[in-house]
Parts: C-alpha cells; structure tokens; sequence
C-alpha cells in the first residue's frame, strides 16, 4: 500500500485551477453511461449526488435514515465559514487556509485546506442561489459572526439551525435530481459490504431496512459520505444511528484509515445524568461569548453556586488563559474541564460538569439581551434540566462531537481502492488533528458540490471498469459475507442487549482513549476491547429474524463493527507519541499543562492497513510537509 | 377548461370554491336579513321590498339560479372533501386529544347537512309554497306571520339560525384562510368579523321568527 | 415513577395492529420520552420479547424522525417540543401513557410506532426547490433580502419534516407541511421564478399520496414542534389560486 497523495505540482494558489484542467474529462453524452453510488445523504452526500445528477451520471444514493433530510449534518447549529470578506477585516482565502491548517495543529494536508478555502466563497453562492435563508443584516446583505477563536468574522448562519438549513438546500438538490429520474434514492438502505472486482471499488451490498432482502448494487465508482464514528464513545453528540460500519467495511476490503485517534470533545454540552444516557445533547459554543465557566476552589464544596462567594470561585479559564478566558478553543477548554473534574471540584449530582454562568451578563446586558441572544438555548436547557438558566448556571461538561480522521484519500478524495472515494467527515483530509469551529459544514459540501464532481471524472475517465452483473463470483461472495454474519448475530442468543455492550465500549473509550490519553491506560483498554467483543460474540442477545424491520439487529452490526475499530483508534492513539488537537497525551505536555507536538518524528499522516482478523494493522506513513504556513506552537494564553 | 378541471380536482381548488360560494352565501344573508328586518316596519315595507325583489324576472332567476349552482357547489365540494379527509386516515387513533380547533369548526360538517335540509325546506316554505299552510305569492307578510305561528316550525327555523351561526363563526373567519389571506395587522380583525356576523345576522332571523312568537308581528 | 404505558404493536403493514399493556417501574424524571422507551425495550429483551420499534435519530429535536403520538397528541403535550426532548417529568407517578403511531393512509405503518414518510420526499421533489445546478449561482451578496422577509423566510424553512401537523389533523392533511416550504421559496427572490409551477405540482403531488384537505381546524401549527404559524397554509392557498388562475396550459410540465 503506497500513500500517494497526488498532490498537484505548482505554487499552492495555482493547484486547484491547475489540476482542474489536467484532469480527464467525460464526454457529456458518455456521461449517462457511467453509474456511481452514493452512500449517505448528509450535507457531502447529498451536494455529490444532486451534483453528479445535474451532470448527467446514473446515479444511486443510499441512507439508512427514513428520508435523506434526516443525516446528521442536520443537527449542527453554529454556521458555515466563507472567506468571503464581506466584513472588510482582513479575510482571504489565504488567511482561512492559514487559520485552518493552524487550528488542526499543523496535521493535515496544506494542499487540500488550500482548496477548501478555495471553493468556501462559491459554497455560499450556491446555498444563497437555493433559497437558505441565511441571517442577514437590517441592509438585506449577509450577515456574519465570528466563531470559534477566529480573529475575523466569516461564519454565515442560520439562526442556531445552520446545518439544518444547509442541509435542506442540499436535499432539495438531490430531491430535484430524484424528480428528473438522474438519481435514485434508496432510504433505510444500509451498505454493510463494499465489493470489488479487479481491484476497483464496483459496488455495495446493502440490507434494505424494512424488508431486510440483502441486495448488491453496482456502478462504476462508489462514493462514501458516510459521517464520522464519534459513537464509538456510546455518548457523544451524534445521532444515535451514526456508525462507522461502511467506513470499517471499506477498510477491511483495503482502504487505509488515516489518524483514527483525532477526535474532538465539543466543551459545552450538557452533563450525563444518569445510566440511562442515550445521548449528549451540544449547547452552541457561541454561549461563551457571555457565559463565564467556573468550578467551587475547594474540592467538595457541595454548596448551591448561588451560595458561592466570588472569593471561592475559580474561573479556571480566564486565570488560565487570560487574553482569550473563556472563548479558548474547543479542545483546551474541554481538557481544562475534565483537569477542575478530576480534582473533586465538578459540580452536580455526578461531579461531571462545570458552571457557564450567565449572572454578569445579565446583570452588564439585562435579561432581556441574554433572552434576544440565547433564548432558544436556554429554553433548550430548561427542556434537558429543568433547571432556569437565567436563575441557575448552566451546568456543563465536554462530549465527543466530531472525528476528524477518516478513510485516507488523496488530493482527488479517492481512497486507497481504485474507485472508492470518501467525502465530508467521513473521509480525514482537511482537519488535521483539530476542526475548527464551523468548518465541518464548509468540508462536507466543498467535497461534494466542488471536488469531487471534478475529480470524479478524471477517475471514470481513465478506469475503464470492466462490464459486470450481480451474478460475479466476487458480487455473491460479499453477499454471501452478509447474509452469513447476520445470521450469526441472530444465533448467539446469548444474555446481553446490543446496548449494554455499546455502554462498556462507550466506558472503555471515553476513560482511555477520550480527552486526555495515555500509554497505561490504551494499553489497558487495548486489552478490554477484545475481551469485551469475544463477550459480545458470545453473549449478545438480538431477538427476531432477519427478513423484517429489526432495529436491534440493525445496532447489532454497528456495535460489532465499533468494537473492532475502537481496537485501531487506541492503537492510534498509542503510536501517536505527541499531543496535537484533539490529541493529548498526558505524557507530552509542557511543564504548564499544554499539549507537546512532536514535529520531528510525527508530522505525517497515519494510514493504518487493515491486515485480517486478529492481526496488527500496519503502519503507513504520509508525511507533510509546510511549505506555506510555518510550522508553530499554538498558544492561547 | 382542463384548468378548471384540474383545479377543482386538488383539495385546495375544491376549498377556494368553498369559500368564494360561502362569500357568496355570507353576502345574500346579510342582504337577505337586512330586507326581512322591514317585516318590523309594516306590511307594506316588506311587501313591497318582496316585490321589488321579483321585478326583473331575468334579475330575480339569475340570483336564484346562482345560489342554487352554488349551494350544491357548496356541498358537493363538502361531500367530496369529507370522503378525502375519511380515506386519508383509514386506521383512526385511539385517543385524539384536540389542541386547537374551535368548536365551530368541529361541527361544520353536520351544521352543514343541517343547514342544506333546512335550505330545502325553508324554499318549500315560503318560496315554493308546498309545505306552508296558507301561502300567498303576493303577501310575504302573512307568509312569514302564518308560517312562525306552527310551534314546530318556528323551533325549527331557530335551531337552524344557530347552525347557521355556528357554521359563519368558522366559514367566515376560515374562508379568508382559504382565499390565502392572513396577516399579522387583520387576523385579530378577521376573527372578530366572523364572530360579529355569526352574531348578527342568525340574530336577525331569528328575531323575526321570534317576533310572530311573541305576537310582536302580527 | 411507576407507570403503564399502553403502546400500538404491529408487526409489519400487511397485518393489524393492537395495543399492548406495559407496567414500567422506577422511571427517572429526568429521562427523555426516548430513553424511558430504551429502557422499556431493554426489559423487553432481557425478557426475549420483541423490543418495541420506534424512529428516532439526533435525539435533539431537530432530525424528525421521532413519530409517537402520546397521549393522543403528537410528540406530546409539551409546547414546540419533539418526543425525544420531552422528559418524563412532565408526567405524574401512575400516570397511563398511550403511544401509537403518526396515523395517515399517507404514513403507512413499517412496524409499531415506526411509520414511513416518504410521501413527504416525493411532495418535496416536486417542487420543493429552486432550479438552481452546482456551478450556476451568481455571487451571494448580489441579491440582497430584507432581513424581514428573511427572517419570515427562515421561520417556514424551519420545518423538519417530522409529520406531526398530518398526525394531529383530524383531515390527515399535509398542508402545513407543504405551506411552509412554499412560503419559505416563495418570499426569497431566488424562488419567484418557479414559483407557479412548484405549487401547483406540489399540491398535485400532496393529493395523489392521499392526504386529507385542510378544514383550518389550526391542530397542525398547534402541534408543529418548530411553531410553523397557519400563514404557511394561507401563503398555500393564495399561491395555488393565483397560479391556477394565471397558468396556461402549454405552461404545465
């Protein structure tokens, strides 16, 4: 396996412009007779599939969701960066390239960050030209807000409903698509294997949801947008069917996963309250602007915060870091709530969550402001608690939100299989090992609606696949891998719910392998996970039969699939001998408690091969070079 | 035509026409209280009005024809409306707990079958002439005196008179709705005017009705 | 919390239903509507009898896949909330909760409380956009929007296709639905151009999967968890006449 990333010769700002006329182009009336399939609708799936269909390619695109509109790019709230300098502060394409490869700690890939900031502008273009209603100012143009430690204000949104928004521009794309007969959509369809033949990627066996008949489909290229895999964790802000199944699978079948241990705790979210937990629910991080963060300085202290003189508060963030306080980034102030936890200073029935208190500001702006900027999220809160905000502080404690490694691709997002290409949070190329506030949104639709409808074509136009049906020796193999590890599943019919081994895993990781990390302890759950999954091969309980609707078999494989990966994501995580984002290593950390990069021995990207079961997965290694934006320490302070 | 075909086709086709034919409905009863309140003024006033009504015989059988097209426009859009609201939930629910929807709103279906039987009989009565026991077709005073005097029927008319206005309270303020009108500055407006002429004009009638009753009109 | 929950169990869309009684003990106040049920299924399980199915996804209100009907009010007697925000300490200890699915001809029944809303997709991709291919937009700020005509915009836009305004209509109708996407292109400027054509192919296609017909009963904005207001409905309404009125025939696709 060679990690090449094919990046294009010529000066950074010329790459893209360049690449673009040497890639191969497809005939427009050869187009129709070249299939790809899409799988996943979120905000890259749904741009790439309404984008090939405007094309003229056949297109089939997949979800398990009940309806496309349901991805999970649905739910995220902030906004969408464009270095569109409306705001006349200094932005450029340069400048967002340069925030980005910096805010993901100098590990991703310079000449994709390049591009992405690229095409933001035309992002912005396209989802004004399909009606997202973006806020705008009392003049009618745009509005824009600055977001997560950014020094200029380039995040559009919508209200606290930006991924919603975007999402449902990208659909009714896809919708208009699927009216003309370009694209066919195929909801509560999940991909379970990848095929290929002749070392290309041709095809996909799905379960069709509702019927449970194991079916293959096939094409010419197979594009992946298949989300992130922060439910590895159990609790994280995803939704609750988010899986890293079609990931996992086209690793197995010999795609490379890339940096598996860079994921990011979002630090406002709402505290777990109790064994029940399904899910995290994310508070918009934009309540730092105003709220402040504190914990009681006593280890303890049980007393109502209320109670608490200002003596006997310790606002960690701002005696920490005081020229950015409380809007430090995603990752130190995650970290810094976990250190005041693991001292006996947490607040709440569990210890596990901090105050963000609003007090000042109302008292500074009246209730009435905070009620204008934050109403929705605080009647949020109070819907969760119970609790009042404007009376109480909020309660509130980091949880996994996002992962920013993925499938390896290279500069034309194709993986390490002929014709498998990867999109948006799925894939791991423009993040390096920390996202930056509102530059999810921004890489999930640059993938699909500007890269890889160029890209793609280059591909399809040199591939040449070969002619195949369903009855290939290589197409009833995978189908047959299916159907048989179902029935596996549905055999054990052991003592334990699907669910209860989600729990452990989520305990294993989020204790070993969450936000701060070290040898010992992924060593230790290095040890847990199998053990766990042989238990869960053996024990797990899933009830009913395959040929029907059957949610608990559905969660069956995800969980099966989790548990094999989270084995990779330790074994990342304990190669990885630095701290970097989303990354930290409590064994490389600086005298005052900041995370140590290791440039030397770790400015590459990590492109793991899966090598058949029970065996290591080996180690390739794309190193990264910085020609354009030095190589620095972040500092907050 | 295929237009019009296809516009009362759609659900929403078949609504407008339910609410420019109830615009219709609402503008002859308030003209037709308004003419029917002289009954309190003397015989002649209300006679004569009646017979400046039956003047023009083209005038006279262009209304009549226009009413009559419309109610069973009316209706028949009802009727068909209601078989599509029954088809769409074939498996009713258990419990349906109501959060909205006035109570007018909720009996529109059967006031209205009450209202077309009463539409009928009320033509028989004093237009027709069939089922009244005395009926001129010049004296309209008389008519409408002998007519009220048979407790039944005076119970009937006033039964129907608050179908009606259960039926305006919502018709009124939903056809606006329909006719796509809603706005911030008259929905306060809107909902007033539809209680007001629910109110007003079943009074009216009924005051009439009452009035032979009571031995007011004589 | 002790409590009963009475839930609609149906195996698949071709057999009938029937509720079935569940006692539930030690139900934390401070679970979700959603995790109660988690719970419910794991005792199921733990039982071997069939977890009861049910959608649901983000688990933040904002997906709408969660389709319970409770207590005969879609997603619940709480105001703007969907199922998976509702928490159980808004019910009473000994309190009997029935849950049955959205019902609509429209939403057939896959199984239990897990009903299939395609037909909103298909109303959606006839019409539900504006024509606009990748690569043809003109640049962002060219257009400008009052921010009011924004905002009211972005108020319809807010709709997540959950279905609970077809599930409280006594007509099982989709109009709420419909209205708003039609209200949310029909403000912006960049909608104008297909703006007859989408609502009349809209509507065509809301009445061919067999909803109801809008009576302006108002349960639909009641139950709406993003408060669509019924202006959508009027916006509908007005929007469909006047292309009925001003479309010709050559002009129908």
């Amino acid at each position: 396996m060679q990690l090449d990333a094919k990046i294009p010769s010529g000066p950074i700002e010329q790459k893209w412009t360049k690449h673009k006329f040497d890639l191969k182009l497809v005939n427009p009336s050869n187009k129709r007779k070249h299939s790809i399939l899409v799988v996943g609708s979120g905000l890259a799936g749904a741009s790439a599939a309404a984008s090939f269909g405007e094309l003229g390619y056949q297109v089939d695109c997949f979800c398990f969701q009940d309806s496309p509109r349901r991805a999970h790019s649905i739910a995220a709230q902030g906004g969408i960066n464009a270095a569109k300098n409306y705001q006349n502060d200094g932005d450029s394409i340069f400048r967002l390239f340069y925030d980005t490869v910096k805010g993901g700690d100098f590990r991703s890939r310079e000449a994709n960050v390049y591009r992405l900031a690229e095409v933001s502008a035309n992002i912005i273009d396209q989802c004004v030209a399909q009606g997202v209603p973006f806020a705008r100012e009392y003049g009618g143009l745009l509005s824009n807000r600055s977001f997560g430690g950014a020094q200029v204000s380039r995040t559009f949104y919508a209200r606290g409903q930006t991924g919603q928004q975007l999402l449902l521009g990208a659909y009714s794309a896809l919708e208009r698509q699927i009216s003309m007969g370009s694209v066919r959509m195929f909801p509560r369809t999940e991909m379970l294997d990848l095929i290929i033949i002749e070392g290309q990627a041709r095809g996909i066996v799905t379960r069709n949801l509702i019927s449970g008949e194991i079916r293959s489909f096939l094409g010419d290229a197979v594009v992946l947008a298949t989300g992130g895999y922060a439910n590895v964790f159990h609790l994280s802000t995803n939704a609750q069917g988010c899986n890293v199944t079609a990931s996992y699978r086209a690793h197995r079948n010999g795609a490379a996963f890339a940096n598996p241990c860079y994921t990011q705790i979002h630090p406002t979210c709402i505290p777990v309250s109790g064994d029940y937990q399904s899910k995290l629910t994310l508070m918009s991080e934009s309540l730092r602007n105003d709220g402040r963060v504190w914990v009681p300085r006593v280890q303890g202290d049980r007393r109502p915060p209320a109670n608490l003189p200002q003596a006997e508060r310790d606002y960690y963030l701002e005696r920490k870091y005081p020229s950015f306080g409380n809007l430090a980034p995603r990752d130190i102030a995650s970290r810094s709530a976990k250190e005041v936890c693991d001292e006996g200073r947490g607040v709440g029935e569990t210890g596990r969550g901090v105050y963000l208190d609003f007090a000042d500001a109302i008292d500074r702006l009246g209730e009435h402001t905070i009620r204008e900027r934050y109403g929705n999220l605080f009647e949020m809160y109070e819907r969760i608690t119970g609790e009042n905000p404007y009376h109480l502080p909020m309660r509130i404690y980091p949880a996994a939100h996002y992962t920013m490694g993925g499938l390896w691709v290279d500069y034309n997002l194709m993986s390490t299989i002929d014709g498998l290409h990867v999109l948006g949070e799925a894939n791991f190329s423009d993040h390096g090992a920390n996202r930056l506030g509102a530059s999810a949104l921004m890489q999930g639709l640059a993938d699909g609606y500007f890269v890889i409808p160029n890209t793609i074509s280059g591909y399809l136009a040199t591939a040449h696949p070969t002619p195949i049906d369903t009855s290939h020796p290589a197409v009833r193999a995978a189908e047959a891998g299916v159907a048989e590890r179902i029935k596996r599943l549905l055999s054990i019919g052991g003592s334990r719910s699907v669910d209860s081994f989600h729990r452990d895993l989520g305990r294993i990781m989020w204790e070993h392998c969450g936000m701060a990390r070290n040898a010992a302890g992924l060593r230790t759950a290095l040890q847990l996970i199998p053990e766990l999954r042989e238990e869960f091969w053996n024990d797990v309980r899933v009830l009913g039969v395959g040929e029907s609707f059957n949610q608990s078999m559905e969660k069956a494989g995800r969980v099966a699939d989790f548990l094999d990966f989270a084995e990779l994501m330790c074994t990342d995580a304990l190669h990885r001998e630095e701290s970097c984002g989303g990354h930290f290593r409590e064994e490389h950390q600086t005298e005052d408690g900041e995370a140590k990069r290791n440039d030397h021995d770790f400015a590459y990207v990590a492109g793991w091969e899966y090598r058949g079961e029970g065996k290591a997965p080996l180690l390739h290694k794309e190193p990264l070079t910085f020609d354009n934006v030095p190589l620095a320490t972040r500092s907050y302070k | 035509m295929q237009w019009i075909r296809r516009f009362y086709a759609s659900t929403i086709g078949k609504k407008v026409v339910m609410a420019v034919t109830g615009l219709l409905f609402t503008g002859f009863v308030v003209g037709h209280v308004s003419g029917n309140l002289l009954v309190y003024k003397s015989p002649q006033a209300l006679n004569a009005y009646a017979a400046f009504l039956k003047g023009s015989a083209v005038v006279l059988w262009g209304v009549r024809l226009t009413l009559l097209a419309s109610v069973a426009l009316h209706a028949h859009a009802a009727y068909s409306l209601t078989l599509v609201s029954r088809r769409a939930r074939p498996e009713s629910y258990d419990q349906l707990d109501r959060q909205a929807g006035t109570w007018s709103a909720r009996t529109m279906r059967w006031g209205g079958v009450l209202l077309l039987v009463f539409i009928v009989y009320h033509l028989l009565h004093f237009t027709v002439g069939s089922v009244h026991p005395s009926f001129s077709h010049t004296d309209v005073y008389t008519n409408v005196v002998t007519g009220f005097s048979v407790p039944a029927v005076a119970v009937f008319y006033i039964v129907a008179m608050l179908a009606l206005a259960i039926h305006l309270h919502h018709g009124v303020w939903s056809l606006f709705q329909t006719l796509g009108i809603n706005h911030p500055h008259t929905n306060r407006l809107r909902r007033v005017f539809a209680t007001l002429l629910a109110g007003l004009v079943p009074l009216g009638f009924v005051a009439i009705v009452l009035g032979v009753v009571l031995g007011w009109v004589h | 919390m002790n409590l009963t929950l009475r839930v609609w169990r149906q195996e698949h869309a071709q057999i009938s239903g029937a509720f079935v009684t569940y006692p539930v003990s030690d139900i934390n106040p401070d679970m979700s509507f959603l995790e109660m049920l988690d719970v419910v299924n794991e005792g199921l399980i733990a039982r071997q009898e069939t977890p009861i199915a049910f959608d649901h996804d983000c688990r933040e209100g904002i997906c709408g896949a969660c389709s319970l009907t409770i207590n005969g009010i879609p997603h619940g007697p709480n105001r703007a909330t969907t199922a998976c925000q509702l928490h159980m300490r808004f019910f009473a200890d000994g309190d009997t909760i029935v849950i049955e699915p959205f019902r609509a001809k429209a939403f057939p029944v896959v199984r239990d409380l897990v009903v299939d809303r395609a037909s909103f997709d298909r109303i959606i991709a006839a019409g539900g956009y504006v024509g606009v291919s990748t690569g043809s937009a003109p640049e962002a700020n060219a257009l400008p929007i009052a921010k009011a005509i924004a905002d009211r915009a972005m108020d319809a836009a807010q709709c997540i296709g959950c279905g609970a305004c077809v599930a409280a209509c006594p007509n099982a109708s989709a109009m709420l639905f419909t209205g708003a996407k039609v209200m949310h292109l029909g403000l912006v400027p960049q909608g104008q151009a297909e703006r007859s054509d989408r609502v009349l192919r809209m509507v065509d296609q809301m009445d061919a999967e067999g909803f109801g017909g809008c009576t302006n009963y108002g349960e639909c904005h009641e139950a709406c968890p993003k408060e669509i207001p019924l202006e959508a409905i009027a916006r509908l309404n007005g929007d469909y006449l006047r292309a009925a009125l001003s479309s010709r025939e050559e002009d129908a696709a």
